[in-house]
C-alpha cells in the first residue's frame, strides 16, 4: 500500500515537473533577473577589477596612491571588451560628468604607451588630479547599490551617504505612484457603485432578463482588451459619439474634454474592469438563502432596513473580494492609460516601460518593477486568504 | 417607482457595457479616413487594406503563428500539470497551484521588463521562440484553470469501475479519463490562444520589429495614426473570437449529449 502511495506521488510529481521547470524559468528567472538588474551595479568593478580592490583602501581626499593609479592604467590598458568599457563609462559619466571625454583621451594614450606602467596619468589628463573623478570610481566600485530604489521613492545619498530626498523637479516617482493609487482607487470605487447594485439585480431576476445582465458582462470580457480601448476611443473622441449626441440633443454647445485625461482613463477602465467586480458579488449574493430577506421582514423589518441588516452584511465578502481584484488589476494597467490618457495620467507601468524600452535604464525599472511586484503580491496574498475563507454563515 | 429605476439603471449598464463593442463593428465598413462617425458610404477599402497591406498582413500571420506555438506549448504544459495535481498526491499542492497562477496577478510590465533583460541574456529576444515562450507563460494558467475544473467533474467511480473491469491503468487513463477531461483541454486551449492574441504588453518588450503581432500592430496604428483599419481588425479579432468560442460551445455541447448518452 505505502509503494503505491509513492508511485502515485512520483507519478504526479513527473507531470508537474515539466511546468516548474518552464515557469522557474521562464517566470521566476525573469523576475529574478528584473530584481538584481535594481540592486547590481558591477559594470564598473568588472572591467577595473584592480582598481577596485585597491581604491577600497584610499580615504577620499586628495588623490590616491600611486598603486592605486598604477592598478587603474593597468587595468585600463587590459580592458578589451568594447561594450563592457562603454557600459563602464556610461556609469561613470552619469556620476560625474566629463569622465566619458577624461577616458576617451586616457585609454587610447594608456594603450598606445610602450610600458602601461610607466604612464603618469596627471600628464595625459590634469584632470586626473581633480578628487571629484576619484571619488565616482570609488563610489562606483561596490558591486550592489542602493541607488535604483532610492530614486524609484525620490531619495538618493548625498555626497557624505546620508539618505537625502530627491528635489522636486528632478524626479517624480511618488507623485506618480499615488496618482496610480488614486486611478486605481476611482476605478474600483466607481466599478463598486455600479457593479454591487448591477450583481443584486442580477441575481433578483429569473429568466432572460437575468441572462441579457449576465451576457452583457461575460461578453465584453470575451473580447479583446485592444478592441475595448478603440472602441473607447471612438465613443470619447471631440468628435466620437458622446460628444455628437449631447451636442445633438442640447446639453452642451462645444465638445466636452473626455479624451487624453482623466476622466476618459476612468471611464474605460471602468468598462474593462466592471466585469471583475459584478461576478464575484453576484456568486456570493446567490449563495444568501432567499428566505432571510422575508424571515427579516416577518420579523418587522421594512426593506431597507432588512437589506441593511441582512443582505448587505452577507455581500460584503463579495464586494470586499472584487473590490481587491479590481484594484490589484488596475495599479498595473498599462495599454488604457497609454492610449486614453494624458501626460498627466500615465501610471507607474508607463513609467517602467519607458525607463526600460525607452532609455535602457533596467536599474530604475527594475526598481520601480519591484516596488509594483511587491503591492500586487500582497494584495494577492490578501485577496488569496480572503476568498478562500469567504463562506456565506449558514449557506 | 423603485422599479421604474431598477429598470432603467439595469438597461444603462448593459449600454454601457456593450455600446464601445457595437459602435466599433460598422466603421470597418466605413468609406471615409476618419476612425470616426458619421459613416458616408459602406465600403471594403479598409478590410482590403487589413488583408493586403504589408504591415497588417505580417502581423496577422506573426499573431497566428505565435498563436498556435504559444497555445501548443501551454497546453501540453498545462494539461500535464492538471493530470499530475489531481486527487492531491503531492506534497504542496496547494502552493504550487498559486505559483502557476501567478503569471495570471504579475503585472504584466514588470515581467515583460524582466523577460527583456533574461531574454536578450539567453540570446532569444526579437525571435519568434522567445515570444512565443513568454506568451505561453501568461497562457499557462488559463489552461490549468480549465483542465482542472474538468478533470474535477469527472466522476471517479467511473475510473474505478474500468480498473475493475481489468483496465490497466494506461487503458483506463486513455479510454475513460482522457476522452473526458478532453474537452477541458479544448477549452484551455481556447482560452491560451485567445490569450497570446490580445497580448500587447510583453511583446512590447520581448518581440523585434519582425514579430509584430496583430494587437501590438493596433496598439501603434492607435496611438500613432489611427484609421478605421483598426475597426477592421477589431472586427476580425472580435469574429475570430466568438468561431472559437462557438467551436468551444459546440464541443461542449457534443460531449454533453455523448454522456447523456452513455448515462441512459
Amino acid at each position: 500500500m505505502k509503494s503505491g502511495v509513492l508511485r502515485d506521488r512520483s507519478g504526479a510529481l513527473l507531470l508537474v515537473l515539466p511546468v516548474i521547470v518552464f515557469l522557474a524559468v521562464f517566470f521566476l528567472w525573469p523576475l529574478w533577473t528584473m530584481v538584481t538588474a535594481a540592486f547590481v551595479d558591477d559594470a564598473v568593478s568588472k572591467v577595473l577589477p584592480r582598481t577596485a580592490s585597491s581604491i577600497v583602501s584610499w580615504d577620499g581626499q586628495g588623490v590616491p596612491s600611486q598603486a592605486t593609479r598604477k592598478a587603474l592604467v593597468q587595468d585600463l590598458s587590459a580592458a578589451s571588451e568594447e561594450q563592457a568599457l562603454g557600459e563602464a563609462v556610461r556609469r561613470l559619466n552619469s556620476a560625474a560628468s566629463g569622465f566619458r571625454t577624461l577616458l576617451g583621451r586616457t585609454i587610447p594614450a594608456v594603450k598606445a604607451a610602450p610600458d602601461p606602467a610607466q604612464v603618469d596619468l596627471a600628464a595625459v589628463d590634469p584632470r586626473w588630479n581633480d578628487t571629484r573623478f576619484w571619488v565616482a570610481l570609488k563610489e562606483a566600485m561596490p558591486p550592489y547599490t542602493d541607488r535604483n530604489i532610492l530614486a524609484a521613492l525620490d531619495l538618493k545619498r548625498d555626497a557624505s551617504g546620508i539618505i537625502v530626498a530627491e528635489a522636486a523637479d528632478v524626479s517624480a516617482h511618488r507623485l506618480i505612484m499615488l496618482r496610480t493609487l488614486m486611478v486605481a482607487a476611482m476605478v474600483t470605487v466607481a466599478c463598486a457603485v455600479i457593479g454591487f447594485p448591477y450583481a443584486m439585480l442580477a441575481a433578483s431576476l429569473t429568466g432572460w432578463k437575468r441572462s441579457v445582465l449576465l451576457l452583457a458582462v461575460v461578453l465584453p470580457l470575451w473580447t479583446s482588451l485592444l478592441v475595448r480601448t478603440a472602441a473607447w476611443f471612438i465613443l470619447l473622441q471631440n468628435e466620437g459619439l458622446i460628444n455628437r449626441a449631447l451636442q445633438a440633443i442640447g446639453l452642451i454647445d462645444s465638445p466636452l474634454p473626455l479624451i487624453f485625461n482623466r476622466l476618459g482613463v476612468v471611464i474605460a477602465m471602468t468598462h474593462v474592469l466592471l466585469p471583475f467586480m459584478v461576478l464575484p458579488i453576484y456568486s456570493v449574493i446567490l449563495g444568501i438563502p432567499r428566505n432571510l430577506m422575508s424571515a427579516a421582514q416577518s420579523m418587522g423589518a421594512g426593506p431597507i432596513r432588512a437589506f441593511w441588516r441582512v443582505l448587505l452584511p452577507l455581500s460584503l465578502p463579495g464586494l470586499l473580494s472584487g473590490s481587491l481584484l479590481v484594484f490589484m488589476v488596475a495599479i498595473g494597467y498599462y495599454i488604457t492609460p497609454a492610449l486614453l490618457g494624458g501626460a498627466n495620467d500615465q501610471m507607474i507601468s508607463s513609467v517602467i516601460a519607458f525607463y526600460a524600452t525607452g532609455t535602457a535604464n533596467w536599474g530604475l525599472a527594475g526598481a520601480l518593477g519591484l516596488i509594483l511586484l511587491v503591492v500586487t503580491t500582497v494584495l494577492y496574498a490578501i485577496y488569496g486568504r480572503f476568498s478562500t475563507s469567504q463562506q456565506v454563515p449558514g449557506a | 417607482m423603485f422599479r421604474a429605476l431598477q429598470a432603467t439603471f439595469g438597461i444603462a449598464v448593459v449600454v454601457f457595457l456593450l455600446m464601445p463593442i457595437f459602435a466599433i463593428l460598422p466603421l470597418a465598413f466605413t468609406s471615409s479616413v476618419f476612425l470616426n462617425y458619421p459613416i458616408p458610404a459602406y465600403s471594403m477599402r479598409w478590410m482590403h487594406e487589413l488583408t493586403t497591406a504589408e504591415v497588417w498582413r505580417t502581423s496577422i500571420l506573426n499573431s497566428l503563428i505565435i498563436g498556435s506555438g504559444a497555445t501548443v506549448l501551454a497546453t501540453v504544459l498545462g494539461t500535464l500539470a492538471s493530470l499530475g495535481m489531481r486527487r492531491g498526491a503531492l506534497p504542496m499542492a496547494g502552493l504550487l497551484r498559486t505559483m502557476f497562477l501567478l503569471p495570471m496577478v504579475v503585472p504584466a510590465v514588470v515581467l515583460g521588463v524582466g523577460m527583456q533583460i533574461f531574454l536578450v541574456r539567453l540570446g532569444l529576444a526579437s525571435t519568434y521562440l522567445g515570444v512565443i515562450i513568454a506568451h505561453a507563460v501568461l497562457c499557462i494558467p488559463f489552461v490549468i484553470v480549465s483542465v482542472s475544473a474538468a478533470l474535477q467533474g469527472i466522476d471517479p467511480t467511473i475510473e474505478r469501475a474500468a480498473s475493475s473491469l481489468g483496465a490497466r491503468p494506461v487503458t483506463v487513463f486513455r479510454r475513460v479519463t482522457l476522452p473526458l477531461a478532453i474537452p477541458g483541454v479544448v477549452s484551455g486551449a481556447i482560452f491560451a490562444f485567445a490569450t497570446s492574441l490580445d497580448e500587447v504588453v510583453l511583446t512590447l518588450f520581448v518581440a523585434g520589429p519582425n514579430q509584430r503581432t496583430l494587437a501590438r500592430q493596433m496598439f501603434s496604428s492607435i496611438r500613432e495614426n489611427i484609421s478605421p483599419t483598426v475597426a477592421a481588425a477589431a472586427l476580425l479579432l472580435i469574429v475570430g473570437t466568438l468561431c472559437l468560442g462557438g467551436l468551444g460551445a459546440l464541443l461542449r455541447w457534443r460531449q454533453g449529449r455523448k454522456t447523456a448518452a452513455a448515462a441512459a
